[in-house]
């Protein structure tokens, strides 16, 4: 009994460590194989969705004849399509980051009354139906529109111009940006503000200094998702602007417009929206790119 | 001179503190967590309200409530050094310490011979151009202090500044900290529940029990208040040495 005491030691730990060695032995394989099915599982799964999103991307690099591709990158259709698509989602993500900055900060920080009613109402673009939202807009800002009425009164009219297309980009891609930059906000420690406030920075100061400096990777990120939701936004942009050559018939507008037609040409169209998208997102992320900062105190 | 007369209703109980701390005196604030020491630190720098009361500076009321007197953060010429530091984590050490200096419109001139001067009195000039994330605790809790003191503040708040830094470093940086203060020649509270920091830093004691100061005395006298009080630092937890390094100071 003694000796037996002696070899387990005062607290036990022999005898402990001997219980978990029987363990693992009683219940090793089983579990090892469980794990090795478990990630078996998880890659085929991870393998299944990655071809799931690939595949019709590679399928359209596959179909595209490349000779005809480079060929319409000098057809006016495609020109005129590519210049409206750049400049407008261009204009869209600069008028969303402008408009859309001080909502999230407020949104962020501040408590007020029917706060959770505007953050839903921000919100309800990303769940309207592209063409509800188009409609919608006609409605509003069209000839005979609850405020195009007045407009045309004054001899302003906005829709089927390049104006709408700006305009149903803006709604449908704000709500992008501005999720993103309200989390950006909520992450910023509010000591950070505390701090520059006590060094004698005002509020405006203090935003532009040092709020939107450490929340500008999510700036960033909100502001490529903008970008990229007006680029591709078709259900609204034909409803409220119609589609003209030159004047509001983006390139998703020019594809669906083409596949009338030919096949052939929309797939080249479809390539070029994806090279030239590509390009404009790696080359913002190249040139932003910056260190990730949460919290200076840790 | 820093008088506070000040009440405001917290969730479950009323900060309620009367207080004065003289020019050049350090005031140590002592308490459990939640007892309302941050909040107080707040109110007198302008980034909470009080619901009533007076807070003067050398007589110059900054917050008065018979008065409607509030003058905001930004222009009461405090020096906050925080509980985490709160540097600017997308800043160089340099343009942190510059910080307070820039929105004061300074010369650059004028900001780079003081920046200077502070940075190599804080034995952190080698370090100006790394990032104020990537630096160790105790130059972040250098650059902190030397980021408040720069603009020159009427009054000096700091948060628990020594409880982000290991124990070793701790017994270093009172002795410092305390040093560095006193040079100041402004009154001084500080933030700690940690009785070490309050005999080697501190001149005066307030024990602060669910909003209202409970005992007040010398910080020598914080021994005596028994190891019966609800804090962090006991009795037993005070290393003889640390009293010896208090003695010396």
């Amino acid at each position: 009994m003694a000796s037996n005491q002696a070899d387990i030691g005062p607290y036990g730990e022999r005898s402990l460590a001997e219980l978990v060695n029987q363990e693992q032995e009683i219940i090793g394989i089983p579990s090892r194989t469980r794990e090795v099915a478990l990630k078996a599982g998880l890659a085929f799964m991870l393998v299944l969705a990655m071809a799931f999103i690939a595949l019709p991307v590679v399928a359209l690099f596959l179909r595209s004849p490349l000779d005809t591709t480079l060929r319409s990158l000098h057809d006016p259709v495609v020109i005129d399509a590519l210049r409206l698509s750049l400049t407008t989602s261009t204009i869209t993500t600069i008028t969303v980051v402008i408009m859309g900055t001080p909502i999230a900060y407020v949104s962020a920080r501040f408590q007020y009354f029917g706060k959770e009613l505007a953050d839903s109402l921000i919100d309800l673009p990303v769940i309207m139906p592209p063409a509800v939202a188009g409609i919608a807009l006609l409605v509003a800002f069209g000839r005979m529109g609850i405020v195009g009425h007045y407009l045309n009164g004054m001899g302003i009219s906005i829709a089927f111009t390049t104006l709408a297309v700006i305009i149903a980009q803006v709604f449908v891609s704000s709500p992008f940006y501005i999720r993103q930059a309200r989390t950006s906000f909520e992450d910023v420690d509010l000591a950070f503000e505390n701090a520059a406030r006590t060094l004698g920075a005002s509020r405006v100061y203090t935003f532009f200094h040092v709020i939107i400096p450490i929340a500008m990777n999510g700036l960033i990120s909100g502001a490529i998702m903008a970008f990229a939701r007006s680029l591709g936004e078709f259900g609204a942009t034909i409803m409220f602007a119609g589609n003209f050559q030159g004047r509001t018939q983006t390139m998703p507008l020019a594809i669906y417009t083409a596949m009338q037609g030919d096949l052939d040409v929309s797939l080249c169209l479809a390539i070029i929206l994806v090279a030239f998208s590509f390009i404009v997102i790696f080359l913002v992320k190249t040139l932003t790119r910056r260190r990730v900062h949460k919290n200076a105190g840790n | 001179m820093l008088e506070i007369d000040i009440r405001k209703k917290l969730r479950d109980y009323s900060l309620e503190v009367k207080l004065s701390v003289a020019r050049g005196e350090i005031l140590m604030l002592v308490g459990d967590n939640g007892c309302g020491k941050t909040t107080l630190l707040n109110i007198v720098a302008g980034l909470q309200d009080a619901d009533d009361g007076r807070i003067a500076l050398d007589g110059r009321p900054i917050y008065d409530s018979a008065l409607k007197t509030n003058i905001p953060a930004e222009a009461r010429n405090i020096g906050y050094v925080f509980q985490s530091y709160a540097l600017f984590p997308h800043m160089s050490v340099y343009d942190n310490v510059a910080f307070g200096l820039r929105t004061r419109s300074h010369s650059k001139n004028e900001i780079g011979l003081l920046v200077k001067d502070y940075l190599e009195a804080a034995g952190l000039w080698e370090i100006r151009k790394a990032k104020a994330v990537n630096v160790s605790g105790g130059q972040k809790q250098r650059i902190a202090l030397a980021r408040a003191l720069i603009i020159e503040p009427d009054l000096l708040l700091l948060d628990e500044p020594l409880s982000a830094l290991d124990v070793r470093r701790q017994a270093q940086m009172r002795k410092e900290l305390r040093e560095t203060i006193h040079a100041c020649n402004v009154p001084c509270i500080i933030v700690t529940h940690d009785l070490r920091d309050v005999a080697c830093i501190g001149d005066r004691a307030c024990l602060l029990e669910k909003g209202k100061i409970v005992l007040t005395g010398g910080a020598e006298d914080v021994m005596s208040w028994g190891a019966g009080l609800p804090l962090v630092g006991s009795k037993s937890q005070v290393a003889p040495n640390d009293f010896g390094e208090a003695g010396a100071a």
